[in-house]
């Protein structure tokens, strides 16, 4: 952002950030990155037990229904829709930080409201999902799923799927929280009265990585 | 701080290309998604390719998708080279930490299979070496 930058530019040698963004944006990166190992040492536990299970339940098998289609099989169908939702959220969100660099307030309001909506739109897709599973007896220490060759199952599955699913639910809510908590103060004229709107850029962050980790969560559970 | 909170002039006049620029990460982040499912369903319909390579594809198109969102959404594409690198270096730890784990877990599967009860054991040949003690 600083309008100096050259190749030259001493940036070690003190007086500004060598990283060049301010000190809450760069402990935002910080977080980010060991949320990314928190969510990657996840992943790869549920990589290595499915590596040393001889069989795997097939998730286009459990993951084939679709609100309101009763029986129908259509895998894949709602966790695509699920995807679509939380990448069009990101894009509102980038609209929103968009418009904060033009100190835009009602515009700031409206992608972030957008964004909101996205984001309780995910969560409510997931609150479903889990439901239906449950009906169908899957939970934490349950497997009604049986494995690509017809054994039985162990629970790895599904514990695996609630708690990674649940973990990245988890961080939704929370950005939820946040940005509606963001939302307040753009309607009240904090940011206005600041000067800008770095804010709205850090919860953006955060909102764009839990869209990030849905990408990995997606293909780990439902297209691998 | 201040040089950090001066940009909202100069990036208005760039207004109109990075709304572009948001809009075309979208399309591509929906167009690989909708290539995936796709390749998915032809997979389930007609065996289009063999699934290790099917596997292969979608963990590369993952990581175009995480490109994009961090570089473009996340805006690390243009900040400077410090901030990217103190980002990214790090994360190589993951190439370690995957390569090692799955090695792992193979392993688990592959001794769980040969030392299973009623496994046939391999008697180990006693060698001329052997008979000196």
């Amino acid at each position: 952002m600083d309008t100096a930058v050259t190749a030259k530019k001493k940036w070690w040698a003190g007086g500004y950030s060598p990283f060049n963004v301010s000190y809450g944006k760069l402990m935002m990166w910080y977080f980010l990155m060991s949320d990314a190992f928190t969510f990657g040492a996840l992943l790869i536990a549920y990589g290595t037990i499915r590596f040393s299970s001889p069989s795997w339940p097939d998730p286009n098998e459990v993951f084939k229904s679709f609100p309101g289609m009763g029986h129908a099989e259509l895998p894949l169908m709602f966790v695509s829709l699920m995807t679509f939702i939380l990448i069009m959220s990101s894009v509102t969100m980038v609209l929103a930080v968009h418009a904060g660099h033009m100190r835009d307030k009602k515009a700031v309001a409206k992608w972030l409201m957008w964004t909101i909506v996205g984001g309780i739109a995910f969560l409510s897709c997931q609150a479903w999902e889990w439901t239906h599973l449950y009906h169908e007896g899957a939970w934490w220490g349950r497997n009604p799923f049986i494995n690509v060759d017809g054994t039985q199952a162990s629970t790895n599955f599904t514990n695996f799927f609630f708690t990674i699913t649940g973990f990245h639910g988890l961080h939704v809510t929370s950005g939820v929280v946040l940005n509606i908590v963001i939302l307040a103060n753009v309607l009240k004229g904090t940011y206005e009265h600041r000067g800008h709107y770095e804010m709205v850029e850090k919860v953006g962050l955060y909102w764009h990585f839990v869209d990030l980790v849905w990408v990995f969560v997606f293909t780990c559970f439902y297209l691998l | 701080m201040e040089h950090t909170h001066t940009a909202a002039g100069h990036e208005s006049a760039h207004s109109d290309s990075s709304t572009k620029s948001i809009w075309r990460t979208f399309w591509i982040l929906l167009c690989i998604t909708l290539v995936e499912v796709g390749l998915a369903f032809l997979h389930l319909e007609y065996g289009f390719l063999p699934r290790v390579m099917l596997n292969a594809i979608f963990i590369g198109l993952t990581l175009v998708k995480a490109f994009y969102i961090v570089a473009e959404f996340m805006h690390l594409g243009h900040e400077i080279k410090n901030l990217i690198m103190t980002i990214l270096i790090p994360l190589l730890l993951f190439v370690w930490f995957i390569i090692a784990f799955l090695y792992e877990g193979d392993s688990w599967k592959n001794m769980r299979k040969d030392l299973k009860p009623g496994t046939p054991v391999e008697t180990p040949k006693i060698g001329p070496a052997e008979k000196h003690h």
